[in-house]
């Protein structure tokens, strides 16, 4: 038996009443009561993150949206551990919006991603949870006259060592519930977890084997109609001049016909109806300043701005010198495309405006910004905004954005009744807030030894936060030089620069964001550097990390479990690299073979993650094998490309995946470090790309500095 | 009006004939198992059966369905526990799941035709479903799984 997931269905049903299913008093701020939140007579609500009915059943409220990486069980099985609760006597729900109540602690607010569910909640679950588990000795401490540290518990039960005599959870939540919520309740030592460290099952893959799991596009609200938005052919920066709705509204079944922000919106009685009355609308954009803008265009202004200096972001010792004292040198470009997430479910959200209130359904990583956002269209105060997070058919970081939340709010507020605000897979694809395309110089000289004695590196791209508003303009921006500034080895003289060039295209946070190309780039140029000195690129860079005790331990397991030494099989080749990021440490191998083709087959990744705290092993490693894929897709096929201010991309036969006949055997290893958690979503994708490259170079003698591959430019003579 | 037989039960849709099998079954019939993701059968999240053959329904009419059987994932066993089902559960093979259920439709339907598919079949028979999460090597685990539950195989 798993424990059972709340039905969403029901609640999605019903009217706009709906919070999201919730037995606790989410309205109260509740920081740290100094008792039990007020809540249903009969229930044991010590917090906002569980409460224990009189039958035992433990509802835990899931703040982390569920969008593949496991959030729904790693919260789960964390609170549940502490709390020591009957694994099979367990409901989970997802939270509403409201940061003042449910806001991860670390960052103060409502939006979730940087790889941060559990690290950065798992202190503030385990308190709650031991908090809870302390008022329920202690009730059943004073109901049978003893001492509280003469009582233990079992799964769901309080048990009395002396005498044998045992009071369940549930027949303890009205005497806890009177109770004061400690402040300082003791956690469990890691030997005592029950839960935390074994492979457990996902709670939701009952409903997600059954099609049950409501994704945002399956929401059903009563009267609902379906919207589409036309869209400009460039990929931001347009404005609607004029539209005429004349022959859109002919098309049987179509209801209304708008200007929002994005466009045009064509709101039907079905998904096929708003698509015909859409490709039957007449708009005349006003194409904006990117309508000029190409890809060629783009990577010339680059390498312009690369002969110039940029924000110094990293320096150490004096990298010029170095490299003009005469020992052996080596200089290397490196260009890196747009990429678009390409979550299987597109964008889309519904949403019901009213005079006096919103209700927003939404597979969204950021529901605060979701309520925040719909308040703002509305004019109504946040607490009238309720926000049903669904399941996320994906995220990879573009569900943090609310673009899609202002397609469907605004277009709710127009019409005046529900409407499911779709996208078609070409919007998404072609409309998407997209991982930067950089270019890179770099410089490296050795000594006598082989060993670097200067790096210098430049790169040149925009900086995502700067974008968004989020960093100051003149910045170096934390998510341009991610990696290329904490570069790990023992250089002396170390230059990074980086040259700020913001050519318009919206930019956005694809899984691993920065350290996607900055590992790339580095692991790469390590990689170059270490044949240059003739030397092993395992050994080279495991010299090289004396200050960094993770990455060499990361480093030298997988080298272990990959048998590096040991021959590569007849026809492939074996490459290295590693990578830190969102607190934990990666290392990978990758194994390929090039056909005559030039085409190249990846057969086997061995990889290896420090992500301190395992909680749950099983899906550590599914994350590992899914960034492994992410991240091949991205080296073998990813580039979003821009003419004439437009994405060329649109479908998946011109952003093509991996698939599952491409798929390489999967080995991944956790090192358990003893560590606090670290992240897991992203961290399992910034190795892939350069080891994958390294491991053609070590067969083929040719270096890859441009993604995607090109099979063109391995294709033998 | 056109009737079809979806998941062992008649129904009469009142829709036009070029209407896309799967805006039938998400909108008219209510049944979001089958999900959208391309539009133009090239994901495969929308794979169901027509008459035990798995089809992309985002690119077949509804007429084509006329008069024939449609099984969608909701139909697949009338308690999530047809062997792919439990063999996708037990190695939980869904991250974010929204292309599970095309995956488990395309898995069932070559394992009515091959009891035992070696990975070549695999590859041949799932190439069309995309998964972005990267699922595949547990997918293909869940096969081999669901096809050994199938001869009512070891535990």
């Amino acid at each position: 038996m798993r424990p059972v997931r709340l039905s969403r269905r029901a609640l999605l049903k019903g009217s706009l009443a709906i919070g999201a299913g919730l037995t606790i008093g989410f309205e109260l701020p509740v920081a740290r009561p100094r008792r039990a939140m007020a809540q249903t007579p009969g229930v044991f609500t010590p917090n906002q993150w569980l409460s224990i009915d009189r039958d035992g059943l433990v509802t835990i409220t899931n703040s982390v949206p569920e969008m593949g990486q496991g959030s729904m069980t790693t919260t789960t099985i964390i609170i549940a551990d502490e709390l020591d609760a009957d694994w099979k006597h367990i409901r989970v729900n997802q939270a509403p919006a409201d940061p003042k109540v449910y806001a991860n602690p670390v960052t103060g607010s409502q939006s979730y991603g940087g790889s941060r569910g559990v690290r950065d909640h798992i202190e503030m679950w385990r308190k709650s949870a031991a908090a809870a588990r302390e008022m329920l000795m202690q009730a059943a401490a004073n109901e049978w006259g003893v001492s509280v540290d003469q009582v233990e518990t079992e799964p769901g039960v309080v048990v009395h060592r002396a005498t044998g005599r045992r009071l369940t959870y549930g027949q303890l939540v009205d005497r806890a519930q009177a109770l004061p919520v400690p402040q300082n309740p003791k956690l469990k030592t890691p030997d005592k977890f029950r839960y935390i460290g074994k492979n457990l099952h996902r709670l939701d893959t009952p409903e997600k084997v059954t099609g049950r799991g409501i994704y945002g596009m399956d929401v059903q609200v009563p009267g609902m109609l379906v919207g589409l938005i036309a869209r400009p052919p460039v990929v931001s920066g347009a404005k609607v001049k004029s539209f005429d709705a004349t022959a859109a509204k002919a098309v049987p079944g179509v209801k209304h016909v708008v200007q929002v922000t994005s466009g045009v919106a064509v709101v039907a009685d079905r998904f096929s109806a708003a698509l015909a009355g859409r490709r039957a609308l007449q708009v005349s954009w006003d194409l904006g300043p990117l309508a000029q803008l190409s890809s060629e265009e783009i990577s010339r202004e680059y390498a312009t701005l690369a002969k110039q200096p940029g924000q110094v972001a990293r320096h150490d010792g004096d990298a010029e010198k170095a490299l003009g004292a005469g020992g052996r040198t080596l200089e290397a470009v490196y260009e890196v495309p747009y990429l678009e997430h390409a979550c299987m479910e597109v964008m889309n959200a519904t949403a019901h405006v009213l005079p006096d209130s919103c209700v927003v359904w939404a597979p969204t990583q950021n529901p605060g910004g979701t309520q925040a956002t719909a308040a703002r269209i509305t004019g109504l105060p946040a607490n009238k905004v309720t926000v049903n997070t669904t399941l996320l058919g994906g995220g990879f970081g573009r569900r943090g954005e609310v673009d899609f939340i202002v397609d469907a709010v605004e277009t709710a507020k127009a019409v005046g009744v529900p409407v499911k605000l779709m996208w078609t897979r070409e919007d998404d694809m072609q409309h998407g807030f997209y991982r930067p395309a950089t270019y890179n110089v770099f410089r490296g000289a050795l000594d006598g030894n082989g060993t670097p004695a200067a790096w210098f590196h430049r790169i040149v791209g925009p900086g995502i936060l700067i974008q968004k508003g989020r960093a100051a303009a003149n910045s170096v921006d934390p998510a341009a030089v991610t990696i290329a500034r904490e570069l790990p080895y023992d250089v002396p003289n170390m230059q990074v620069e980086w040259v700020n060039k913001d050519v318009g295209v919206p930019v956005g946070f694809w899984r691993s964001v920065g350290a996607s190309q900055n590992a790339f780039v580095t692991e790469s140029f390590i990689d170059e550097l270490a044949h240059l000195a003739g030397k092993d690129p395992f050994e080279y860079r495991r010299a090289l990390l004396g200050k960094s005790p993770r990455h060499k331990a990361v480093l030298e397991m997988v080298a272990a479990r990959a048998n590096w030494g040991a021959p590569v099989p007849a026809g492939h080749g074996r490459g290295i690299a590693c990578a830190f990021s969102y607190g934990s440490y990666a290392a990978h191998v990758v194994e390929a073979s090039v056909d005559a083709e030039g085409r190249v087959r990846v057969h086997r990744i061995v990889c290896v993650i420090d992500c301190g705290l395992a909680v749950n092993p099983d899906q550590v490693k599914a994350q590992m094998e899914g960034g492994a894929v992410y991240g091949l897709t991205a080296a073998l096929y990813g580039q979003i490309t821009i003419a004439n201010g437009g994405v060329q991309q649109s479908n998946f036969d011109s952003y093509p995946m991996l698939r599952i006949n491409e798929m390489p055997t999967v080995e991944a290893h956790i090192l358990d470090s003893g560590e606090a958690p670290g992240g897991l979503g992203e961290p399992g994708v910034p190795p892939v790309a350069p080891a994958l490259c390294n491991a053609i170079f070590a067969l083929t003698g040719k270096r890859i500095r441009r993604l995607p591959i090109r099979p063109e430019e391995l294709k033998r003579a | 009006m056109i009737n079809l037989v979806v998941n062992g039960k008649p129904q009469r849709v009142d829709v036009s004939p070029d209407q896309p099998l799967l805006w039938v079954i998400r909108e008219d019939l209510r049944l979001t198992g089958t999900k959208y993701g391309c539009g133009i059968a090239l994901c495969g999240a929308c794979t169901v059966h027509l008459d035990g053959a798995p089809i992309r329904s985002c690119v077949t009419p509804v007429s084509a369905a006329a008069g024939k059987r449609v099984t969608t994932i909701e139909g697949l066993s009338p308690q999530g526990t047809h062997p792919v089902q439990r063999a996708w559960m037990e190695v939980d093979a869904p991250q974010c799941g929204f292309c599970q259920s095309g995956q488990i439709m395309s898995a069932a339907a070559l394992l009515a035709r091959k009891a035992s598919p070696t990975d070549a079949d695999i590859d041949a028979a799932m190439v069309g479903n995309i998964c972005r999460c990267g699922t595949y090597q547990r997918i293909r685990a869940a096969i081999h799984r669901a096809a050994a539950l199938n001869k009512g195989g070891a535990r």
